[in-house]
């Protein structure tokens, strides 16, 4: 039985007069420990489909039909307290923006350590801070005693997404939902980022569902691949395959739309 | 040579708070570097680095502290990043491609509509766009009519601020073929800002790395790319994933 | 929220309002009576078919008097918004643009302007230059700048780092012609709700002033002065105040529903 099934997952929204689908029969497995790569262009439907599986889509002016069953509950269906307890427990979502994902009012410290507070009643304030000093130092945040009792205004981008990251990270979920974490972040804050989410998932084996725009970052990081395309997944399959053998037109456009680097080291 | 710069500084000066004291902060530190006919020079650079500062310096839209700056051209132009902020909403195409020639130049409205649909041709869109208005139109479209805009006067220097930064993979493929077409017919000069290195391997001829405030490295492109020389060149080759 | 619900308020807004203003439309040109001929005989006489609502303690009849007094109230509320609202763009619209000196400066005045309760501003305006409807409009409009000024003070200073202000720049425009072609058509959103929630205030600020005495000179009638003629026949004439008081709410409660709409 893999961690996360999806099965034809449909999302219709009712805000306007004429109903609209955004996501057509969406199906996905992810097993323990997998990283796996939803990709697509604005439109697509890939963040919507993830923020259906995370259970944050609202309830109202839409329908969801289908199922998402995540480590045995129904997502789709179960109560709101239900939810709750999954979110954040089992369950973790990383968001795009590291500026606007961040209570500006809140010390870094707190906002490590709410998901702990909320899902492990049991652990003593001292332990807590304990604990979250020992995740802010995982996801290399130098200084984690300091940063602390900083707020967020005085951080870096990258390391404000570090945090959300180790917010995330605080009760080792089974599964991390990755919304375009790097997108806003420069290049080489960008492939720190990736290095650390390999490492997550190497040492929690944690599963990753990682969404992305850029497919020379889905490519570096992820083990299976899904191409969508207004609403639909057009294709799907293992790194390698998808890459190298692209089986449907719009994943070769995709992959031919990567500038090409191509120096040959010739005369080097 | 359409553009020397020579030991450009430019620095901000932001009040203190509460005090009638400024703070100066140099944001450009002497920069050095020139721009020949007909080419196009990428400058790469993270947040920060004074990329767009030096845009807005070249363009005379911010004053440098010292140095020179030599423009052999007469309207040099900008392509911003961001296709919904730089078209104002409330104005049909036609109004902003026209908007050049109304203010700096005396032809009649039947002239100036009738360049307006001709240089929309050069960029790949049909002239019933004229009356549209941005909101109509996709991401692509509106960097085309961005890019309609900054030539309508006929420059032949352009600078691009992260042109295709923002837009879908597919589209920014279409658009940077453009940018290489009107290139190529126009006899264009452009300095190409961008931190995508791919992007910029795939247009420039030439290469600058900026790093706070300096010119780390720069050079002909295939030079800087098979073999750089500062370490922060190399680091930012290896985090793009390009590899010799 | 979905569309049906926004074209009910909208609806709703407007045949509410369209009730209260349609009356003073036609008073422009037509009342059935005079609004100032008394006539003892029909002194507080009741509705009937010659008087659809009655007459009032002089003896005038109260339809013709809503409809004018309605016209004096929408005439003076439209006069405050359109003198408050051009010197109120203006001053923000030079403020929010340049910024600086000028800006520090008329924000400052605009500030003292701001720390007096309106109406109160008003009541001293109209003590030095004595009443008037010019007078009340002109006090009213003086009053109710800040609230503009701020307002498109805002959304200059949102909009004049905005790219597209930047190429218009670029494209050879004036400050002139950037500050009032390029920017000032993006603040028309904001500013007719403004001017909506405006016209309310002002409507609202003239009853008051009139129904204090100082607001249009007698025998003229407007809402608020048909409300302070009233008062004395609070419980043995309620009618006369239900009329006036009614038309009052309806405009504004019309209005109100309107500029929510337009948010």
């Amino acid at each position: 039985m893999s961690l996360l099934q999806v099965k034809d997952l449909n999302i219709e929204f009712h805000d306007h007069i004429i109903p609209e689908t955004v996501v057509y029969d969406f199906d996905l497995e992810i097993d323990q420990g997998e990283i796996v790569g939803l990709v697509g262009e604005s439109g697509s439907g890939k963040s919507m489909s993830a923020m259906a599986i995370a259970g944050l889509l609202s309830r109202h002016d839409m329908t969801k039909r289908g199922s998402i069953i995540f480590d045995g509950t129904d997502m789709l269906n179960c109560s709101r307290d239900k939810l709750r307890s999954i979110q954040g427990d089992t369950l973790s979502v990383v968001f795009q923006e590291p500026m606007t994902s961040l209570d500006p009012l809140k010390k870094i410290g707190y906002q490590v350590g709410e998901s702990m507070m909320l899902h492990r009643p049991d652990i003593s304030p001292e332990d807590r801070k304990k604990r979250v000093i020992e995740v802010m130092s995982h996801v290399d945040l130098d200084e984690p005693e300091k940063l602390y009792d900083m707020y967020p205004h005085e951080l870096s981008g990258g390391m404000r997404q570090r945090v959300m990251i180790a917010a995330a990270m605080a009760i080792t979920p089974k599964l991390l939902i990755a919304d375009e974490p790097t997108t806003a972040l420069d290049v080489t804050i960008q492939a720190e980022v990736i290095e650390l989410l390999k490492h997550i998932n190497r040492k929690h084996n944690t599963s990753i569902l990682f969404i992305s725009h850029d497919l020379s970052l889905v490519r570096s990081l992820c083990d299976r691949v899904l191409v969508m395309q207004q609403g639909r997944i057009v294709e799907s399959g293992s790194t390698k395959q998808v890459f190298e053998h692209p089986a449907m037109e719009y994943t070769k456009k995709l992959i031919s739309s990567i500038p090409k680097v191509e120096i040959d080291d010739t005369d080097c | 040579m359409i553009l020397t710069v020579k030991d450009l500084h430019v620095s901000y000066k932001n009040r203190k708070k509460n005090s009638l004291k400024y703070d100066e902060k140099e944001v450009l530190k002497g920069l050095e570097f020139s721009i020949d006919e007909n080419e196009i020079v990428g400058l790469v650079g993270e947040s920060g680095c004074g990329k767009s500062t030096l845009a807005k310096a070249l363009l005379g839209l911010i004053k440098s502290k010292s140095g020179e700056i030599n423009l052999n051209c007469k309207h040099p132009q900008m392509v911003f990043q961001d296709p919904y902020s730089s078209l104002n909403p409330k104005k049909r195409i036609s109004f902003i491609l026209e908007e050049p020639l109304k203010n700096l130049t005396d032809m009649t409205s039947e002239e100036r509509r009738k360049k307006a649909e001709w240089i929309l041709g050069e960029v790949g869109l049909d002239k019933e766009y004229l009356d549209r208005y941005p909101s109509e139109l996709s991401g692509g479209q509106r960097q085309r009519v961005c890019i309609a805009q900054s030539m309508i006067l006929g420059s032949d220097f352009l600078i691009m601020d992260e042109p295709v930064s923002a837009l879908d993979v597919t589209i920014q493929a279409q658009v940077l073929e453009l940018i290489r077409e009107l290139k190529i017919k126009h006899k264009l000069s452009i300095l190409f800002i961008s931190h995508d290195l791919r992007v910029v391997y795939s247009l420039c001829d030439k290469v600058m790395i900026l790093k706070d405030g300096l010119i780390v490295e720069q050079g002909d492109r295939d030079k800087i790319y098979r073999n750089p020389q500062h370490e922060y060149t190399k680091k930012l080759l290896k985090s793009a994933g390009i590899t010799i | 929220m979905n569309k049906g619900k926004k074209n009910i308020n909208l609806i709703l807004g407007l045949i509410l309002a369209g009730i209260a203003i349609i009356p003073a439309l036609v008073g422009i040109f037509w009342t059935p009576y005079s609004t100032e001929a008394m006539d003892v005989s029909l002194k507080l006489s009741a509705p009937d078919m010659r008087h659809l609502l009655g007459c009032d303690n002089y003896g005038r009849d109260i339809l013709s008097r809503l409809m004018a007094g309605s016209k004096i109230t929408l005439i003076i509320g439209i006069g405050t918004v359109f003198f408050g609202c051009s010197i109120g763009t203006m001053v923000g619209a030079l403020t929010g643009y340049y910024g600086g000196l000028i800006d520090n400066v008329l924000m400052r005045v605009n500030d003292v302007l701001f720390s007096f309760p309106s109406i109160l501003l008003a009541m001293v305006f109209v003590s030095l230059t004595g009443a008037g409807n010019l007078q009340l409009v002109i006090a009213l409009g003086i009053a109710f700048i800040p609230s503009y000024a701020r307002v498109v003070r805002a959304e200059f200073i949102r909009n004049k780092n905005m790219d597209y202000v930047m190429a218009a720049r670029l494209a050879g425009a004036s400050n002139l012609r950037i500050i009032f072609v390029h920017i000032l058509p993006n603040t028309i959103k904001v500013l007719v709700s403004s001017i909506l929630i405006g016209f309310n205030n002002a409507v609202l600020a003239e009853a008051g002033l009139s129904f204090l005495g100082i607001g249009v000179k007698p025998p003229e009638a407007s809402l608020g002065s048909m409300l302070s003629d009233a008062q004395t026949y609070l419980f043995s004439r309620p009618s006369m105040v239900v009329y006036p008081g009614v038309a009052l709410i309806l405009m504004i409660l019309g209005i109100a529903l309107i500029s929510k709409e337009i948010k």
